[in-house]
């Protein structure tokens, strides 16, 4: 049963077992149209607000992981950047520009994060953990904690235009992950990655420049964690300080972990990740379908991440399969 | 000179310094700053942080963190405020619960990161998660704790003169403080999280009863939290699920730069205690100024969690070389 080997496989299943459970609680859950050359729909919306945040997040977030870090700075990144690209068209910026400045922004945080992990050796969780609460900071400083709203056409189809009948998001996530994957495994980068996460010492000594590779991962994390700030800001037409970004980043490492990328790194999967990512947007629509409050969702959520931990850890396996190593996708 | 630099204490003596240099600046630049009733208001304002860093103090000192400590307060505040208020509980009983529940579920933490070996900050992060979700399903808003109990016990307190009073809250947390203390330096239960920070293998090895110590530890850093709470809902009379936001990193940061490693093995209650003083100065200093954008107060205490850490790393380096 080679199938069942795959980590790909529990993710799906599970994301099965949600869609059907769906199909039966809510008659049109799969009802999709085509209205104004679009596509219109539950699954479409699962898709969209999957891709605009735990997809993106959850791509950054799958490189640190394998590398055996973690960042918990993407929420209040995506805060920053999505403030950055609001006041900067409201100043009377071009869309683009706004972008690049939320995105250059958000990158350079990433990249802070990476300096004091790579170059000073801290914990990753000690490091992102201050960029958090200093990047939450940030947001409100540069925002005086006033919510700033916008009126820019261009900004705003970044969330809710169309490209091929298809959300801008979705084309521009989907996009997005296709060309990391592809760059990483077509390059010897996604191997330095997972060495790195594997063994930083014996890397080190074969050649590898782990502190580079450390430090463009968090670069990367803190780009990605941009990019979906702004895609969270154009969709409401407006930035919050305190709001956007809040407790996402759980939902980042949950995608992550649901997907099969081991927390205690040296492997990836972003095939993985981006399933994860569905399960987790699912999840959370499923919750909202049946009436639970969007501040409780965290529980069940937190329920099911302990849970997917739980079947990972070598004290389970050890006890119930036969299967030592995870296997990578 | 050298002996200061080579000396264990030498950051416990940092931390004192920044604390009464910060003052000192503080009294120079704002008039009334330097008051009892100042420094009074201090300690009430910050007597949950300061019970809650203790609690972490000894969390890091075992090499673990908790990240779940600033919701486990904020479902003791409405959980409180729900069965004094709803169900009719007596107070001293509620209080108890609440404390009992902070211990129970640090324990299933403690008991989840060393049984089945989950990193702890993943195991907190679910459990923060857990615990704020439940603080809402509790009640979705702030509530209103209306009690006798409560207002003859905001009376209470230690007369100090001059009509100042030292209410129960700063005095819960001096009495935690000190009790820290006596079991940190005092106890084999201290001296276990020692050797467990120190060195999980050896501690193993030497026969430590390692899991009892890491799933104590987790129970003692949960009933800090919700002790915490119990202090908040006495000096705010009421429950709120978003209470204590950010808390956690609050608790670390008192913990950090108190002079406790990050890694764990080292570190003292004390240096706690001063760090708890050194934020809430900070935020007394931003509450005279009245100008300053609160959202200093985060920048602020993350760039000084950084710099202290930066000072350790420095430390260590000198001294292995």
């Amino acid at each position: 049963m080679k199938v069942f080997r795959s980590t790909l496989v529990w993710p799906l299943v599970a994301l099965v077992v949600l869609l059907v459970f769906n199909a039966v609680a809510s008659p049109g859950f799969f009802h999709v149209e085509w209205k104004d050359g679009r596509l219109f729909g539950t699954v479409v919306d699962i898709f969209n607000q999957g891709a605009r945040v735990p997809m993106l997040l959850a791509l950054g977030m799958t490189l640190v992981i394998a590398t055996g870090g973690v960042d918990l700075s993407v929420g209040s990144i995506m805060a920053v950047s999505g403030a950055v690209a609001a006041m900067q068209v409201n100043a009377g910026a071009p869309m683009v520009q706004a972008v690049g400045a939320g995105l250059g922004l958000a990158t350079l945080l990433g990249l802070v994060n990476g300096v004091l992990i790579a170059r000073v050796g801290l914990q990753p969780i000690i490091a992102t953990l201050v960029m958090m609460v200093a990047g939450r900071g940030l947001a409100m400083l540069l925002t005086g904690s006033q919510m700033v709203p916008f009126a820019n056409r261009s900004l705003t189809w970044l969330a809710n235009g169309s490209v091929g009948g298809l959300p801008v998001p979705v084309v521009l996530v989907l996009g997005l992950a296709v060309v990391t994957g592809w760059v990483l495994r077509r390059t010897a980068a996604g191997l330095f990655i997972e060495a790195t996460g594997d063994n930083e010492k014996a890397s080190r000594r074969a050649g590898i420049q782990t502190g580079g590779v450390r430090f463009a991962v968090y670069g990367f994390s803190g780009f990605c964690a941009g990019l979906s700030g702004v895609l969270e800001a154009a969709n409401i037409s407006a930035a919050d300080p305190a709001r956007i970004g809040d407790t996402r980043e759980l939902d980042a490492i949950f995608a992550v972990v649901a997907g099969g990328t081991a927390l205690t790194g040296g492997r990836f999967s972003l095939a993985g990740s981006v399933v994860g990512a569905l399960l987790l947007q699912t999840l959370t629509l499923t919750l909202y379908n049946q009436n639970v409050a969007p501040a409780v969702a965290p529980v069940p959520k937190a329920v099911v991440i302990l849970a997917v931990c739980l079947l990972h850890s070598p004290r389970l396996r050890a006890r119930f399969g036969k299967r030592t190593q995870p296997v990578a996708a | 000179m050298n002996r200061i630099f080579a000396s264990r204490l030498l950051p416990l003596m940092a931390t004192g310094l920044v604390l009464v240099a910060l003052f000192a600046a503080a009294g120079a630049g704002y008039e009334n700053f330097l008051s009892a009733r100042v420094v009074l208001n201090l300690f009430k304002d910050r007597a949950f942080l300061g019970v809650v860093a203790v609690g972490m103090t000894f969390v890091i000192l075992s090499g673990g963190i908790d990240l779940s400590v600033g919701a486990v307060m904020a479902f003791t505040t409405v959980f409180l405020a729900k069965v004094i208020g709803g169900l009719g509980w007596s107070a001293p009983v509620a209080m108890l619960a609440a404390v009992g529940i902070g211990v129970g579920f640090g324990m299933f933490q403690g008991w989840v990161i060393h049984f089945f070996r989950i990193p702890a900050f993943l195991v907190t992060l679910a459990g923060m998660f857990l615990a704020r979700g439940m603080a809402f399903v509790v009640s979705p808003r702030s509530v209103e704790i209306r009690s006798a109990f409560y207002d003859d016990l905001g009376e209470r307190g230690l007369p100090l003169g001059e009509g100042l009073l030292l209410t129960v809250g700063p005095l819960v947390y001096l009495v935690v403080v000190a009790a820290g203390m006596v079991v940190a330096h005092g106890t084999r239960f201290g001296r276990n999280v020692y050797a467990l920070g120190g060195n999980e293998a050896s501690a193993a090895l030497m026969g430590l009863p390692v899991g009892a110590t890491r799933v104590g530890v987790y129970a003692l850093c949960g009933g800090c939290a919700a002790l915490g709470g119990v202090i908040s809902t006495l000096a705010l009379s009421s429950g709120d699920p978003t209470r204590g936001t950010g808390l956690e990193l609050d608790a670390i940061a008192a913990a950090v730069i108190g002079g406790t490693v990050l890694t764990g093995g080292r570190g003292w209650v004390f240096g706690t205690f001063l760090g708890v003083l050194i934020l809430g100065t900070i935020k007394t200093i931003l509450d005279f100024d009245g100008s300053l954008d609160p959202a200093w107060l985060r920048i602020a205490s993350g760039g000084l969690l950084l710099g202290f850490i930066l000072l350790q790393k420095l430390i260590a380096r000198r001294s292995v070389s």
